[in-house]
């Protein structure tokens, strides 16, 4: 199972699933992180932490440590 | 008057809406969060005035972040006739994640669908007739820029605040919707007001709502023993919220029909491949925050003084006319920069019209103390904060091209790796450096951090990011540690700069480790597309902090010098008498020795107490530490010395050195900051945390200046603090060894 942390840039897949703490978890939920959702890795910060990623039409950064708990699997 | 509420997600253009229809000035950020605490406006254009509430911007209704609870409870409980949802059109499915929340509160509501004339100009479009369908609420497109659509939208709403709405969800056809109506009806028998909202949080297992119903929550835990879906189990809340977007994206977006597939590079894009590159960011960050202070305060603009070694204007032997003093203010052996030029006009504009005054009094046969206490007393003390506005202005102009563009946003993202280093996360950047222009929103902005301790943390340090209100202290008296060893003011402008944001990261670290454990919070931050920022929205921005600003000099700083002044020349039986045996004085006495330790309590001669009264003035606001040396310049020198020659003056005539100068900026700019943000502080910290914030600046302040004043008059006393910093971060290292973070109550 491949995690939005492992992503290259400008790679894309589509999550299946969110895991981690209630809080992170509801707020990536909210953020419309949910499962079924296109993401693209559009590009890493320097020292490749946090991320920026492009999820339903918008820019979003988050850390690979919340990026760890998104699970992926490839677009079909 | 009816009262309308204006909800939507950061950087929806809520802000820029409600500007337009009240025309207020509130203050409009590209970044998300700019609207922390809510505002109100009235809405004049219509029949009979409205009143308008602008909420925070939010994601939610979840109860995670201050600004969601704010608004929820806003909507929840005070009723607004109408609920204005600012929906962004070119971001449609997360905004209208909210929208499928708000609908579940008995509330009438209108749908304002922003930024159309974005959508168009990328030739995209949007079907609002179905969307109102599809919703059952009215959708008006406006365009909160150009101002179109506002009045129509205002029409609808009132229209809508007529008649009462039954709440509505989008969750009637998803695995739990059963749950949601049985719960539903409990709450209705309860006699609750808004029973669907209630419901359908309690299903979510929101803190908030359990806590409010701890008996209706057994319905829900008992559902949860006979029902387990495939993908999240018993976890209702993922549930609901991909229900919610499921359902969006089923019916809401292919409404919107896009020219191309969003994956084109943008402008925005293409900016953000040099502003947010692996290599070049933090540089970028580096030159660009440099050139901002360079800009402001820079003595030597581009160094072409230095290159070219230009002739100063003593060299240059000019007859010493107002057309000499005319381009003093542009050139002396340099360039001066924009924010120095603006400086040197404002003083120069100030002295002469200021003389011209004392010259009338003194033909009107005036009497001494009219005169002293008009021209040193009044004229002395707002001359020296006046001439500076223009100078603060241009810095707050500078700040407010980077936070309108959305460059502050990508500074958060480039530096947060750095900042969790020092244990807090990127977006406390964000007030941080805010409080280069003023603590007060600064601290309000630290509402959008989600982690308490990072809230206290940051809160404590804004002070040290050194306000448009010290840049007067801190240009005087540079300027005069330059008069007196020879060197360039700017530079210890700048290094003071520098050292308050050095106390602020060691403060942090130092908290991070004792009072305020923890892990650092998460970092999920929307990006913001890049704009140009628009003239009309900087000079609403400027004129804001302006009148603000001036109303205070006219105000609080105009009554405290005329009380300094009163202070300074009479004595305690109420008789003018010398300044030595004036109220000021004794005083001053008395808390002088306090300062001792720190420099600029001198103990030379009768004057020692001046630095120390101008500092504790500063509590009431920090243009006033200026205001008092303007004031009491007149003890050691010719009437109507201002700035940078009042404090060299004061410093020669009390004996205290560069080095305690130094500690005086230190002290000021670490202490407790002006009196409007100590009542921001008290409202924004938790319950008892105040006193420890106010004991915090009080010993940082006094810690801090000490060191400055010590080691930069003994150098060899810097071992005794090296050796005592050491000491401590073994004992604290050792502490938190034998008391990890989970044993702590």
């Amino acid at each position: 199972m491949k995690t939005l942390k492992d992503f290259e840039i400008g790679e894309r897949g589509i999550i299946t699933k969110v895991s981690g703490e209630p809080r992170i978890k509801r707020r990536l939920f909210d953020m419309g992180l949910t499962p079924g959702t296109e993401v693209y890795l559009r590009r890493k910060a320097p020292f490749g932490d946090p991320i920026e990623i492009t999820v339903r039409g918008y820019e979003l950064t988050l850390r690979n440590a919340e990026a760890e708990h998104i699970e992926t699997e490839a677009k079909k | 008057m009816k009262k309308f509420a204006l909800a939507g997600n950061p950087n929806s253009g809520k802000t820029t809406l409600f500007n337009i229809l009240t025309g207020s000035s509130a203050h409009v950020g590209n970044w998300p969060g700019v609207t922390v605490d809510k505002r109100e406006g009235v809405y004049k254009k219509g029949k009979t005035p409205i009143s308008l509430v602008d909420l925070p911007g939010i994601y939610s209704l979840a109860p995670y972040t201050p600004e969601e609870v704010i608004s929820r409870n806003f909507i929840l409980e005070e009723k607004p006739d109408c609920v204005i949802n600012i929906v962004d059109a070119t971001n449609l499915e997360r905004n209208l994640y909210l929208t499928t929340q708000i609908m579940e509160i008995d509330v009438p509501m209108v749908i304002a669908l922003n930024m159309m004339d974005v959508l168009e100009k990328q030739g995209d479009k949007i079907d609002e007739v179905k969307l109102s369908e599809r919703l059952g609420i009215p959708v008006i497109k406006v365009s909160a820029l150009h101002g179109t659509g506002v009045h129509e939208l205002m029409q609808k709403a009132i229209e809508c605040s007529k008649e009462k709405r039954k709440a509505t969800t989008v969750l009637e056809n998803c695995d739990v919707a059963h749950l949601i109506g049985d719960v539903n009806i409990a709450l209705e028998a309860q006699g609750i007001e808004n029973p669907l909202f209630h419901a359908i949080k309690l299903v979510e297992n929101d803190e908030l709502e359990v806590k409010m119903h701890p008996t209706t929550i057994k319905m829900v835990d008992d559902f949860k023993n006979t029902f387990s879906d495939d993908t999240f189990g018993t976890d209702f809340e993922a549930l609901v919220a991909d229900a919610r977007y499921k359902h969006i994206t089923k019916n809401y977006s292919p409404l919107l029909v896009k020219k191309n597939n969003g994956l084109k590079l943008t402008s925005s894009d293409k900016a953000d491949k040099i502003l947010t590159n692996k290599w070049a960011g933090i540089p970028i960050f580096l030159v660009i925050l440099f050139s901002l202070f360079h800009l402001t305060f820079g003595e030597d603009f581009l160094f072409l003084g230095k290159i070219f070694s230009l002739p100063t204007i003593e060299d240059l032997g000019l007859a010493d006319n107002f057309g000499t003093a005319l381009l003093a203010c542009f050139y002396d052996g340099a360039v001066f920069s924009p924010g120095v030029i603006l400086f040197n006009l404002m003083g120069l504009l100030t002295s002469t019209v200021f003389g011209y005054i004392g010259l009338g009094l003194e033909s009107l046969g005036a009497s001494d103390w009219v005169l002293g206490l008009v021209c040193d007393g009044v004229l002395g003390g707002i001359g020296g904060v006046l001439s500076f506005v223009p100078q603060i202005v241009f810095l707050l102009l500078l700040l407010s091209i980077l936070e309108d563009t959305g460059y502050m946003a990508r500074v958060a993202f480039i530096l947060d790796r750095i900042f969790r280093k020092f244990g807090i996360s990127g977006r406390a950047f964000i007030p941080m450096i805010m409080g280069f222009g003023c603590s007060v929103p600064a601290m309000i902005n630290t509402r959008t951090l989600v982690d308490e301790k990072e809230r206290t943390l940051t809160l404590r340090t804004i002070p040290f990011f050194s306000c448009g209100a010290k840049l007067p202290i801190l240009t005087a008296v540079a300027g005069a540690i330059g008069m007196m060893t020879g060197r360039d003011g700017s530079i210890i402008s700048f290094a003071m700069y520098v050292l308050g944001m050095v106390v602020a990261v060691v403060s942090i670290l130092l908290m991070r480790s004792t009072t305020q454990r923890g892990e650092v919070s998460p970092f999920i931050m929307e990006l913001p597309a890049y704009h140009k920022p628009s003239f009309k929205g900087l000079m609403v921005h400027l004129w804001d902090k302006i009148k603000h600003y001036v109303k205070k000099v006219f105000t609080v700083i105009l009554a405290s010098t005329i009380v300094i002044w009163f202070l300074s020349n009479f004595g305690w039986n109420w008789q003018m008498c010398e300044i030595e045996q004036s109220i000021l004085a004794s005083i001053g006495q008395l808390i002088q020795p306090l300062f001792t330790p720190l420099g600029f309590g001198s103990q030379l001669n009768s004057y020692g107490w001046v630095f120390v009264v101008a500092a504790i003035t500063g509590l009431i606001a920090k243009e006033e530490v200026i205001a008092t040396f303007g004031t009491l310049a007149s003890i050691f020198a010719l009437s109507g010395v201002e700035g940078a020659a009042a404090v060299n003056a004061m410093a020669i005539g009390t004996g205290i050195t560069w080095a305690g100068l130094i500690a005086f900026i230190v002290f000021n700019m670490t202490t407790i900051p002006c009196f409007g943000a100590v009542a921001t502080a008290k409202g924004e910290t938790l319950k008892g945390k105040f006193r420890w914030t106010l004991l915090f600046w009080i010993v940082a302040s006094y810690t801090v200046s000490m060191m400055a004043y010590l080691v930069l008059s003994w150098w060899w006393t810097s071992f005794i603090f090296v050796a005592l910093a050491v000491a401590l971060i073994f004992g604290i290292k050792l502490y938190n060894k034998n008391h990890p973070i989970g044993e702590k109550k």
